[in-house]
């Protein structure tokens, strides 16, 4: 499952349109990973930040 | 709740689309994630006056950061291209104002709104959309003939309805951006940075503001080396006469989806704006675009609410309607695009020498023809021509 690093995330939801699998999911001020990854690695690509890691 | 439309998102599509529905009589509820409308933007907040008046809409004096002349375009050496004059005006705006203002027209419309309620989940029941929302008062159920997505790039409401809205890496940029303070720019202009070291099959900005700058880029993966962030911590220390003594007060990140695929309507569904990817495919800008889609799409929902037809065939009036303004633009000027993907740096040192500002903006209104005849004209750029016509 893809990991969030919540100090870097800027919540820009940016990631979220990219799923496949729809796993991503933005609220407010936390952005929430769901069992549904695959780790694709889509959204890993796009961060503008790189706050998103396939876990190890 | 029952209510006949449920808007989901308070930017500027569904803050238009709200208006324009409580204006027309429909009982509109409108949801927002966040605490706040507005903040953080994703944008770089730039409009066209002419644009704004085409649609009729009036940014209360307090949205308007910053009024523009034209736009400085520089080629990968620094050779500037100016586009001034009609048509070019425009205002950098101040996003959570011009938001909270659109937000508070639709409110004395008679739109109802909710802030930091999120829609959890949306269901098709007996003909009607059935959406969990949760908020500071827990969770409840809203019943809704008529959803209109504006929930932006993340759109759920679109993967609910079953549209196809995902979008692909490959048409859509990564954009990041710092508002920095005290930044040495002429302030009259927008200033557009091309090269492939700036941002790779994008372009770096610089949107002067009242008394700070958006100074942001958005950049293609497939040929990028490092993320957005890097190429802007790049382009900033490249440029020691604009941001020697500037420093950031907020820091923004985004998807840009720059090609418009997704279906737009179904049954008791609209999607607006960012949602169905309704950006201009050349200069990335979503503003207009997402307000115009705001504007057809509650057009045609308060009149299907009357008749009591919701069904996705009477909705597609919508996508008609969109179409007939946009669909032929859009298209050319995603081959613009293409084409300008294929440059390398010496080619947008050519074009600089080639073309000026006028050139530039008929280019920017997706009129190309004589922008071929132009390059074929000189046998040293048969190279560019080439690229162009292989498309």
């Amino acid at each position: 499952m893809v990991v969030v690093n919540h100090y870097q995330c800027l919540h820009c939801g940016g990631c979220v349109g990219l799923c496949p699998v729809n796993a991503l999911t933005l609220y407010e001020l936390h952005l929430e990973v769901s069992e549904a990854c695959t780790e694709c690695g889509i959204c890993v690509k796009f961060c503008p930040v790189g706050a998103l890691e396939e876990a190890p | 709740m029952k209510v006949d439309c449920l808007v989901v998102g308070a930017g500027p599509a569904g803050n238009v689309a709200a208006g324009e529905l409580a204006r027309r009589g429909v009982e509109t509820l409108v949801v927002e994630k966040k605490a706040e409308i507005g903040p953080p933007k994703r944008c770089a907040e730039g409009v066209s006056q002419r644009s704004l008046e085409v649609l009729g809409i009036n940014p209360h004096p307090q949205s308007i950061a910053r009024t523009i002349t034209g736009a400085a375009l520089y080629a990968p050496s620094g050779k500037q291209v100016v586009m001034e004059g009609q048509g070019m005006e425009g205002y950098v705006l101040e996003r959570k104002i011009f938001e909270k203002h659109l937000a508070s027209r639709a409110i004395q419309a008679g739109a109802r709104y909710m802030v930091k309620t999120q829609v959890l989940d949306m269901k098709r029941v007996n003909g009607a959309w059935e959406a969990q929302i949760r908020g500071l008062e827990g969770t409840e159920t809203v019943t809704a003939d008529l959803v209109i997505g504006a929930d932006g790039v993340e759109s759920k409401v679109g993967r609910w309805a079953g549209l196809k809205s995902l979008n692909r890496l490959t048409d859509y940029h990564s954009g990041f951006q710092y508002e920095m303070a005290n930044v040495n720019v002429n302030e009259r202009y927008i200033h557009l940075f091309f090269g492939r070291e700036v941002a790779p099959l994008g372009y770096a900005w610089v949107f002067p503001k009242a008394f700070s700058a958006n100074v942001g880029l958005g950049i293609l993966e497939r040929e990028a080396r490092m993320r957005s962030h890097q190429y802007l911590k790049q382009f900033i220390a490249n440029h020691p006469e604009m941001f020697a003594r500037a420093s950031p007060i907020e820091v923004n990140g985004g998807g840009i989806p720059v090609n418009h695929f997704t279906d737009m309507v179904t049954d008791g569904v609209m999607l607006v704006g960012d949602a169905a990817q309704l950006v201009n495919p050349i200069h990335g800008g979503g503003i207009v675009r997402a307000m115009h889609s705001a504007q057809m799409a509650a057009e045609v929902g308060a009149s299907a609410l009357q008749e009591g037809d919701l069904s996705r065939d009477r909705l597609l009036s919508y996508r008609r309607q969109w179409d007939q303004v946009y669909e032929d633009k859009t298209a050319q000027l995603l081959k613009l695009r293409f084409f300008l993907e294929k440059l390398e740096d010496k080619d947008f040192e050519l074009l600089a020498d080639i073309l000026d500002g006028a050139d530039i903006f008929e280019l920017t209104q997706a009129r190309l023809s004589f922008f071929i005849k132009k390059v074929l004209k000189r046998p040293s750029l048969l190279g560019l021509a080439k690229k162009y016509l292989t498309d």
